[in-house]
């Protein structure tokens, strides 16, 4: 679980790696979803296909969506990426009957989890894999990919099957009071986001039956907790008249849902301000606006078409004589791959455009070097400037 | 190595005038001086001194070759006699560090007059004038042996032996006239002895015992190996057990011929040796008959090429006309030797012993055709067991053998190793490191046949790396390796196989447990999804 931690001057590749963790998270979506029952019935309908094959002996097989950028496509006029419907169908042999025994057995403790009305976290799934001997998972990602498998074969929201995950879905603080209600007496909460002091709200598993009150003018989504913290500090929200969300790495599928469903509500502009790095570029601001390959069957709810990008830009880096560190190995590869295969950033030339002068300039910067020029530098300068033509955001 | 040698003694310090003269600086020795030192000595003073030539260097080196040569001894002489061997070798703790090695067979035995002959005198045999693949070569074995027995424990080497029912059966003790080269008999007597015919040779001397490797049941082991129509008991010092390795042939080995020398082996001492000793009295009826594969055309294009009458006798060839003779004899062509005279295992014997003795489930065999180094016919032979209990993750172990001889030392220096490490097994499914044996669960033996191996030295230990020689090694090695390969790839794929096929039974039941729980079926009908879902897999497992 990536967690907002203070950002360190040199960011590290393990954070890297705990960023990526968090793109495989959350959310329980629309009443567009199936419900409880057809779940149930989706399930019993795949193994009584695998049953019957046995039975026919013939070789039993199941095909699940492929889930890569390669199976989706972006569709600008809907904001999202769409699936492609690219199946990849995983026949009973050799190499696979493990995965074949696995899914399986993880729909059958889904349909349980169901039909008792309970829920399993992903680690705790992972938990009770191991009651099932030769079967058990021996890493808890063995487990995450067979239930995502299980989701896009379903075409569903994992909390639909039962599965919850561990990580929360991001902060809040600003000009907002969301609207909960109390789990046991159902009265209605109102959680003023401007009453956190240096603290903030968290975004719940949940947010589809959340309700908002804002007279704010934009939502502010911002990469690293260390930035979020400083704005939160200074109370910049008071000041620009914005809601600060911190994304925490790459957001999780609640916080995406979050900023989406609010955005919506009160048609509110959503700017985003990460790290000027291919990371920043096509990972996190890229799967908050149009979702992720990964989930490609939940993009239409976990994306924000909305948004757009605020800093830090290659641009900046002069703009703003900001320092910088090299490019590593895997930035470049990162932001060729992103070049070559990301139907987001191929269908929007500014966007190859920063990435190709990115190459070029062979430097990546962190929100946080702007404090080269005075720790409020972001407040009373950057911000203030950038705000003034938001016009000029990359898409 | 001749009978007699002379040797000189360079040392100033015994001469006497260099003692009157003790102020005076060291004398140069004088022609007179040094005539006063130079004398003839034995054969046998000469083996004192140089025991390591003969394989006697340490005391467990030292047990095995007096066994060996014993061994070597009576399988040759039960081969000639057309007596399929029967031997036992025992080994009698005397004293710390002192055994009595007693090796008995039930050959043709020896005539009485000849037996002070054999094993008293060194150089004495019947091999050594021959051209004909046997086990010792030179004749020095026993005796040498006898005399380590009587160098260390001064005891004399006691022979006893029956030639037939007809005549008793004579035992002797022999020592040996180290300054003579002379047998002295120093008792003689009838003693019973209950097989028809047959040969026993006792032997005390100082040695250490050992196992493994270089140890006595390895020899004799591999012995039996290599010899599929012998059957050898074996009684250890320790009161172990008598292992008995069986016989797995009753097929004696094809009697191997006696040929004459192939003017390519000559040289120009050997020439003219022969010329001085042949009884032709010209010298294109010298060639025709001293030599394998020279009829008179032949004779006439040697001798007439070397510029020489063909009507000249041989005793008048002078060394600088021999050794024109010599070089012309390399300019002509001449058929390759008659290869009668070699007496290979064969490739089903192999297999047969290499069945007896070893276990393993994989063997294979080749023998090659006969081919010629220098003049001297020689055959190739390679056998192999693979798997079974062997450890798979050590070297192989690599059995040499010369003349169905096995060869414990000198691993190293042998071009039977040599070509071993050469050969890519990694090609045929081993693993191997550079220039190391290939490493697997297996035995691997190569043998080498030939009217005269050509040992690095005289104690027989390493054969030399003729080109020819690595060439049939190399083919050999390679024909067996590609039958190795076939057996390991299919091997592997069947271990593959079944590995793949435990791992589907492993999960099915997985299958069978889900389908359950999603679709509610009872025991019956989940135990139906496992067994037909078996079925299937099983059936259309192209693997």
């Amino acid at each position: 679980m990536a967690k907002k931690k203070p950002k360190t001057a040199a960011r590290s590749r393990s954070k890297r790696v705990g960023r990526k963790r968090t793109t495989t998270s959350r959310k329980k979506s629309a009443a567009k979803t199936p419900s409880r029952i057809d779940v149930v019935r989706r399930i019993r309908g795949e193994a009584r296909g695998v049953h019957s094959k046995i039975l026919k002996r013939r070789t039993p097989s199941m095909k699940f969506p492929l889930r890569s950028l390669a199976n989706v496509v972006y569709r600008p006029a809907k904001g999202y990426f769409q699936i492609k419907g690219k199946k990849k169908e995983r026949t009973l042999t050799v190499g696979t009957v493990k995965t074949f025994a696995q899914t399986l057995r993880m729909m059958a403790f889904s349909k349980e989890l169901v039909e008792t009305d309970d829920i399993a976290t992903k680690r705790e799934a992972y938990y009770v894999s191991k009651n099932w001997d030769e079967a058990r998972f021996s890493e808890q990602p063995e487990s995450d990919a067979v239930m995502e498998d299980v989701e896009a074969l379903f075409g569903v929201n994992r909390e639909q099957l039962g599965f919850i995950p561990e990580e929360k879905g991001g902060d809040v603080a600003g000009r907002l009071v969301v609207i909960d209600s109390d789990r046991e007496t159902g009265e209605e909460l109102r959680i003023d986001c401007t009453r956190f002091g240096s603290g903030a709200y968290s975004i719940p598993i949940s947010v589809e039956d959340l309700q908002f009150e804002t007279d704010a003018t934009f939502i502010l989504a911002i990469e690293t907790a260390g930035m979020f913290q400083r704005l939160v500090k200074h109370s910049y929200w008071r000041q620009a008249d914005c809601i600060l969300v911190s994304l925490g790495g790459v957001p999780t599928r609640a916080c995406r849902r979050f900023i989406r469903r609010l955005s919506d509500a009160r048609n509110l502009p959503v700017y985003v301000f990460v790290d000027g790095d291919p990371y920043g570029y096509s990972n996190i601001y890229r799967t908050l606006k149009v979702g992720s390959g990964n989930a490609a069957h939940l993009n239409e709810f976990f994306c924000v078409p909305q948004a757009r990008f605020l800093g830090v830009t290659p641009d900046d880096i002069t703009e703003y004589d900001l320092p910088t560190h090299p490019l590593k190995e895997v930035d470049v590869k990162r932001a060729k791959d992103a070049l070559k295969n990301d139907p987001f950033i191929r269908h929007h030339r500014q966007w190859q455009q920063a990435l190709e002068q990115q190459i070029r300039m062979g430097v990546r910067v962190e929100q946080q070097a702007l404090a080269k020029h005075g720790l409020n530098y972001v407040i009373d300068e950057y911000l203030p400037r950038k705000m003034s033509d938001t016009a000029a955001f990359l898409p | 190595m001749t009978a007699r040698k002379t040797k000189k003694r360079k040392s100033t310090r015994s001469s006497p005038r260099t003692k009157k003269t003790t102020a005076a600086p060291r004398k140069r020795a004088t022609a007179k001086s040094m005539a006063a030192q130079q004398r003839e000595i034995s054969v046998s003073e000469f083996f004192t001194k140089n025991r390591h030539l003969l394989g006697f260097d340490s005391p467990t080196k030292a047990l095995l070759t007096t066994i060996k040569e014993a061994v070597d001894n009576s399988l040759d002489a039960c081969e000639e006699a057309g007596i399929l061997p029967d031997l036992v070798v025992e080994i009698e703790a005397v004293a710390e560090g002192r055994f009595r090695i007693i090796v008995t067979d039930n050959g043709p035995g020896i005539v009485k007059k000849q037996v002070p002959k054999i094993f008293g005198k060194l150089l004495y045999g019947s091999k050594f004038h021959r051209l004909r693949q046997s086990r010792g070569q030179q004749g020095i074995g026993i005796s040498a042996a006898g005399m380590y027995g009587q160098l260390t424990t001064g005891k004399p080497i006691v022979i006893e032996s029956r030639v037939s029912r007809r005549y008793p059966a004579h035992r002797y003790e022999l020592v040996i006239d180290t300054l003579r080269n002379q047998p002295v008999i120093k008792k003689e007597a009838e003693v019973e002895w209950e097989a028809a015919h047959g040969t026993r040779v006792m032997i005390e001397l100082e040695g250490t015992y050992k196992r493994g490797r270089h140890g006595v049941g390895t020899y004799l082991r591999q012995t039996a190996l290599a010899n599929p129509h012998v059957q050898i008991t074996f009684v250890g010092p320790n009161e172990e057990e008598p292992e008995v390795y069986q016989r797995a042939s009753k097929e004696l080995p094809v009697e191997a011929l006696e040929i004459k020398p192939h003017p390519y082996g000559v040289e120009v001492g050997l020439l003219m040796r022969m010329l001085k000793e042949t009884k032709a009295r010209r010298l294109r009826s010298f060639f025709q008959t001293e030599f394998s594969r020279v009829g008179p055309t032949v004779a006439t294009r040697i001798v007439e090429g070397a510029g020489m009458n063909v009507t000249t006798s041989p005793r008048r060839v002078s060394t600088d006309r021999a050794e024109q003779l010599v070089a012309q004899i390399r300019e002509t062509r001449i058929p390759a030797p008659p290869t009668n005279c070699l007496s290979p295992i064969g490739e089903e014997r192999i297999l047969a012993s290499l069945k007896e003795q070893l276990e393993a489930n994989y063997f294979a065999a080749l023998s090659r055709p006969p081919a010629v180094y220098r003049g001297n016919p020689f055959q190739i032979e390679v056998g192999v067991a693979f798997g079974g209990e062997m450890p798979a993750d050590e070297l192989v172990s690599l059995y040499r053998f010369a003349n169905r001889v096995p060869l414990l030392y000198q691993q190293g220096a042998c071009a039977l190793t040599k070509s071993v490490l050469s050969t890519n097994w990694k090609a045929y499914g081993l693993q191997q490191s550079r220039g190391a044996l290939p490493t697997g669960p297996m035995i691997l033996m190569v043998h080498i046949a030939s009217v005269w191996v050509p040992f690095t030295s005289e104690s027989k230990e390493a054969v030399a790396g003729y080109d020819e020689i690595l060439r049939e090694l190399r083919l050999a090695l390679q024909g067996v390796g590609r039958k190795l390969g076939t057996h390991i790839r299919k091997d592997r794929k069947r271990l593959d196989a079944e590995r793949k096929h435990a791992y589907i039974e492993k999960y099915i039941p997985h299958i069978g447990i889900a389908l359950k729980e999603i679709l509610d079926l009872s025991d019956r009908q989940e135990k139906k999804v496992v067994t037909t879902l078996s079925g299937t897999l099983a059936r259309s497992r192209k693997m």
